[in-house]
């Protein structure tokens, strides 16, 4: 803006241009500041989580290996990444993170198969067949359903999805018998949980398909069942697929839900009934019991942390790229 | 073109099975999409019975259960607490992140030349909002409870919430600073004001409902997380805090607490605690509806 011209005295009044001038640099020098705390937060998270990982791993954190803490192998990788046995806080400990990453991966995989057909079907139903007001009622809903907070997920989990809809079938069909938590449930509740995130996205991906693609296409005597599925789909895919990689991210770094639904016994099991821990789950059992600074539980807390969120922000970075592509196509 | 090539054409289209894909195909979808809603009302369904046979055959008294705080004895057991609380929690964790958050908005939206460091602010405020709340809970846990000393207290819950609902506010400051018409902030700079006085006098007005709207909404959020306060320590205490530097368990924890018993009264005590935190979290939701349509003017 060319302010630069100095008025007389008398149109400014008190204040002066310059005086002005002044506060709007003061103001926008402030207003970074803000936006900088953004960034400062994500590096402090990824500070802090490797600082307090290292202490697991080498004994010391890297703050203090600066003071003149010396380095010394606490948990060495191999046995981290490679160890089946999941229990830093039991007598003859044991550092293996399979068991907890294969809980947290076989919740998120087990959800992804609930949300996304049901999530992507009910996309293409608001999309493309939904009247006006089917769809005033049914995107509301959806909406209640994504803002009700996940500690209501568990407890509708613990106390009607496990006891009231598996138990019985685990037992008349199987001959199960299964306590109060199951790994099937966590994958039921993380599944109906992020339902709402598939299909608001998608739905908005699909919505941004140009009518006249629609158009060619029924020109050409499709049906509306290939215009939605040859057509439509097709060329929202990029949005789509990001919409899948949120919902993952999120049934990845679900704390509540999962562990009032899947317990807390970190163990390998092919069995849906059975009760396993997810890495929220065991961080959430570090934090029910008394765990002390600076005890190998306390540490590994981090660890976990640090992995989990490496996780969840290799899931967004790909989110960006497929989100990037998305806009590309059709602005 | 004859009409008989025109059938040989077309004798390959079974058109009897074409209309009856289409008709399973919506039957399909129509089916997936009401499965949502079925999800829906049985969780609410589940609450309001558990609340139910919670008030008649557990004798929860709704007094009670509003004017006393937590106990390890069922029969004791209220929720006094944890709403003060996880009121405390919302309005310092409001106070913590709406004028950072509103701030960041307006440099991102009115100020920030196109340049790396705006991209990679914007990048990174995307990756922001993708972090596991519990992640939160760690940076609370080693930076200010135990990395400055400050304890399990509720300031600590409320930094974890304030970072975690910052980019929600953000982004949605964002877009009701973008709905401003850039004809109100040329017809501004035309009168001779500076870009903060258009902002403070004319676009930041202007915006205002949408920006309470996306607070209220990020602050409803904020209201029912429970990991980010597990992880500070908001467990095991009971009593009402009587600060923000009080320690403290609020709804969601409390409730956790409670779902995680073996008892089944203390089961159904839990159920009418979510009674409670889901008629703060529609009353939230249904207060930014009413902020957004009262207060939205027409730019």
């Amino acid at each position: 803006m060319s302010t630069e011209t100095n008025p007389g005295p008398g149109i400014t009044g008190g204040g002066g241009a310059e005086e002005d001038m002044a506060a709007n640099r003061r103001a926008r020098r402030l207003l970074f500041g803000c936006a900088a705390i953004t960034v400062v937060t994500t590096l402090a998270i990824f500070f802090v989580l490797l600082d307090n990982a290292a202490s697991y791993f080498f004994g010391a954190r890297f703050t203090e290996m600066l003071l003149g803490a010396s380095a010394e192998r606490s948990v060495t990788f191999t046995e981290f990444f490679t160890g089946a046995r999941w229990a830093p806080d039991h007598a003859t400990p044991a550092h293996g993170v399979l068991p907890i990453v294969f809980g947290t991966l076989a919740i998120t995989v087990g959800a992804a198969f609930v949300s996304i057909p049901i999530g992507t079907a009910t996309a293409i139903y608001l999309s493309e067949y939904a009247s006006d007001g089917v769809r005033a009622k049914l995107k509301p809903t959806l909406e209640i359903l994504a803002g009700i907070p996940t500690i209501v997920y568990g407890y509708f989990a613990i106390a009607f999805i496990n006891p009231v809809v598996l138990s019985p079938i685990a037992e008349t069909l199987f001959g199960i018998n299964i306590g109060r938590y199951s790994m099937l449930s966590g994958m039921l509740v993380v599944g109906i949980m992020t339902i709402p995130m598939v299909s608001s996205i998608s739905e908005d991906a699909m919505s941004a398909v140009p009518d006249d693609l629609r158009n060619g296409a029924y020109a050409l005597g499709a049906t509306k069942f290939d215009v939605s599925t040859k057509i439509v789909l097709p060329a929202s895919i990029s949005g789509v697929f990001a919409s899948y990689i949120l919902a993952v991210s999120r049934a990845i770094g679900e704390t509540m839900a999962v562990t009032l639904a899947a317990g807390f016994n970190a163990n390998i099991t092919p069995n849906p009934f059975d009760e396993i821990m997810t890495m929220t789950a065991y961080m959430v059992s570090m934090a029910r019991g008394t765990t002390a600074v600076g005890t190998v539980e306390y540490q590994s807390l981090f660890a976990v942390g640090l992995l989990l969120f490496v996780m969840t922000l290799a899931m967004n970075l790909c989110n960006d790229w497929f989100k990037r592509r998305f806009q590309e196509e059709y602005r | 073109m004859s009409t008989e090539t025109d059938d040989t054409l077309f004798t390959d289209v079974d058109l009897v099975w074409e209309h009856r894909k289409n008709r399973i195909f919506l039957a399909i979808i129509f089916a997936a999409s009401l499965f949502g809603v079925v999800a829906l009302a049985l969780l609410l369904l589940d609450v309001a019975s558990d609340f139910y046979v919670g008030l008649t055959e557990y004798n929860i008294s709704l007094v009670d259960f509003f004017t006393r705080d937590g106990s390890r004895r069922e029969e004791l057991s209220g929720f006094r607490g944890a709403i003060v609380a996880s009121i405390m929690l919302m309005i310092v964790t409001a106070i913590l992140s709406f004028f950072v958050g509103v701030g960041s908005a307006i440099y991102l939206e009115e100020y920030a030349p196109d340049n790396h460091i705006t991209r990679l602010i914007e990048a990174n405020l995307a990756n922001l909002a993708g972090v596991p709340s519990i992640v939160y809970g760690l940076l609370a846990l080693a930076a200010f409870v135990n990395g400055i000393g400050m304890g399990p207290i509720l300031l600590a819950g409320a930094i974890a919430l304030g970072l975690l609902v910052m980019p929600i506010i953000i982004v949605s400051s964002q877009e009701a600073l973008r709905a401003v018409p850039d004809g109100v902030r040329n017809g501004s700079y035309a009168t001779g004001a500076t870009e903060w006085q258009t902002i403070r006098r004319v676009v930041l007005p202007a915006a205002m409902p949408g920006i309470m709207t996306g607070t209220i909404l990020g602050l409803a959020r904020a209201i029912g997380e429970t990991a980010p306060l597990i992880m500070v320590g908001a467990l095991f205490v009971n009593r009402m805090p009587y600060g923000p530097l009080d320690r403290f368990s609020a709804m969601p924890t409390q409730i956790y607490n409670w779902a995680a018993e073996p008892s089944q009264h203390f089961i159904h005590l839990a159920a009418v605690g979510i009674v409670v935190l889901l008629a703060f979290v529609f009353a939230m939701n249904a207060a930014a509806i009413y902020v957004r349509n009262k207060y939205e003017t027409e730019v």
